[in-house]
């Protein structure tokens, strides 16, 4: 059984660590891109961004005063069980959000829709969002939840849009340049960023999986279909080849990586959704353990062969290979 | 590359400003006060009166909603400020410059073209762009001390009008001087002539958009 107080503890240092600390694959990878930048301005505004993570982490105070929608991610071995059942856990990741808004402090970003209303705690209806997912694991060894903030910036960087199979690669280009450039611009997407790409499914699923693409996979990590990695790459190279940097100035950096995710979709059709995570790619993530254990670590490791199955069953034998 | 650093009082002379060049960087001493959507409808379109006595206080108004608290005994404890879009703003900006006598914006991204041509000129305003756009611990640091908050209960801490006193905040860009000359539109037009050949080997939507445009030299601002 999981302890729903150690749940929640650990989820208010989350809130904290994801906005404060940049993730060192994203800090890694930009300081790559930093290093090849030779645009003036461009450049200017990289150096200041690396001295603005320092800062955040001297300090403790956020990294960006717009500390983003909170949400959670929430990933639990096949045998989990959590001391108040899953009502309880929601409870607690809800308090644990707003408490943690007043106490880094974070920005109170949410409100109504309509009415504007504003709980000052970033918490109202629908808000934060809570995914689940869930993870075969060896007998005796399935005990565990993983707890992942995403602090998702950005009103700017995202789009949808219907493609179908006639629009073949070429299609699908021009829509993540339309989207890269249209949003880089200004730097409305608060570029450079990690890009997520999402292709196939239906619309929902489209854009959950390119914000899950770019929220949960980190710098570095490429997608296990060898073609799809090979795309990944060649897109990474063609958002930087744009003659765009930071803040749409002139330069090369708008892609820190770029991240593909698929689901089967209609015969028909080829949706396409383009998400950038901003330059405070503000993520964190423990897992908590049964036995009171608590692991922290930046990287969600979500997506996992289980998570990308294309078969009916799960054989236990795929589980005991992992 | 070092870039020089020009120190800008909020309160400052039209030399001051006319002295400023697009890409110049700045950092800000003196009073600032946040204003955005809220502010503007509350003082402009509802006519309540501004609770600061402006211009005299600041010229600056900040488009931003710090990430802040406000304690039990009544202090503040502001980590991180960030600008927020300012292109948004546009429907305001005019009656506000008339109202407040604000002669510096800051905020992100810039707004218009014909916004600084049309209602910055006129008013000797500039724009003040902030960096990044995530420098939010940096400018958190050249915060003093968070002088007031007004109209809180009204508009919530994210809209309300937060008054804070700057020591060598900073980094700011000029994006408009005195003349209403655009940065980013200056880059833009620089980026533009590199996108057709970007743009090779890729092929449009077979289902196309109602209204949608080729044009790319576009900008998704209004």
């Amino acid at each position: 059984m999981i302890s729903i107080d150690l749940i929640e503890s650990t989820a208010e240092v989350l809130m904290d660590k994801a906005a404060i600390e940049i993730p060192q694959d994203y800090l890694d990878g930009l300081e790559a891109t930093a290093s090849v930048e030779d645009g003036d301005l461009s450049s200017f505004v990289l150096q200041a961004m690396l001295e603005n993570y320092k800062a955040a982490k001297e300090d403790r105070r956020a990294m960006c005063g717009d500390t983003g929608c909170p949400r959670w991610y929430v990933k639990m071995g096949n045998e989990a069980q959590i001391e108040g059942g899953p009502v309880a856990l929601e409870e607690a990741l809800r308090r644990a959000t707003a408490t943690a808004t007043n106490g880094v402090p974070l920005r109170p970003n949410r409100v109504h829709p309509l009415w504007r209303t504003d709980h000052d705690n970033n918490v109202g209806i629908n808000a934060p969002e809570i995914e689940y997912g869930f993870e075969p694991s060896a007998p005796g060894q399935g005990d565990w939840i993983d707890l992942t903030t995403v602090h998702k910036g950005g009103l700017f960087g995202t789009d949808y849009r219907m493609l179908f199979p006639s629009d073949g690669i070429e299609g699908i280009k021009r829509f993540y340049l339309d989207s890269l450039v249209a949003f880089g611009k200004r730097g409305l997407a608060c570029q450079p960023a990690i890009i997520g790409i999402g292709l196939g499914g239906s619309k929902d699923t489209c854009m959950v999986l390119g914000k899950r693409a770019a929220c949960l996979r980190t710098v570095g990590d490429r997608n296990p279909d060898p073609r799809i990695a090979e795309l990944e790459m060649e897109f990474k190279e063609l958002g930087n080849s744009i003659g765009m940097g930071a803040m749409g100035f002139v330069g090369k950096s708008m892609v820190v990586d770029c991240h593909i995710e698929v689901g089967y979709c209609h015969t028909g059709g080829m949706q396409m959704s383009v998400h950038a995570f901003c330059l405070s790619s503000r993520r964190a993530c423990a897992r908590v353990h049964a036995d009171g254990r608590v692991e922290h670590r930046t990287d969600p490791q979500w997506f996992t062969p289980f998570q990308r199955r294309e078969t009916v069953e799960w054989p236990a034998t795929a589980t005991a290979a992992q | 590359m070092t870039h020089k650093i020009i120190r800008l009082s909020t309160t400052p002379s039209p030399e001051d400003l006319a002295a400023l060049k697009l890409g110049d960087i700045v950092h800000l001493d003196g009073v600032i006060y946040t204003g955005r959507e809220g502010v503007y409808k509350r003082a402009i379109e509802e006519g309540v009166p501004i609770p600061m006595d402006l211009p005299a206080e600041s010229a600056a108004n900040f488009h931003c909603a710090p990430a802040a608290a406000q304690r039990d005994d009544g202090s503040f404890d502001m980590g991180a400020v960030t600008a927020t879009a300012s292109f948004r703003f546009s429907r305001w900006i005019a009656d506000w410059f008339r109202i407040s006598g604000a002669r510096i914006i800051i905020g992100k991204g810039g707004m218009s073209p014909e916004d600084y041509r049309t209602k910055f000129v006129p008013n000797g305003a500039i724009y003040l762009t902030t960096v990044g756009y995530g420098t939010g611990a940096l400018l958190g640091r050249g915060i003093k001390n968070v002088k007031g908050l007004h109209w809180r209960k009204e508009l919530g801490l994210a809209q309300a009008m937060w008054v804070i006193e700057a020591e060598n905040m900073g980094p700011f860009i000029v994006a408009s001087d005195i003349e209403g000359n655009c940065l980013f539109e200056r880059e833009n037009a620089k980026i533009a002539g590199g996108l057709a050949k970007v743009y090779e080997g890729t092929r449009p939507a077979v289902l196309k958009r109602y209204g949608e445009t080729d044009d790319r030299t576009d900008e998704v601002i209004g």
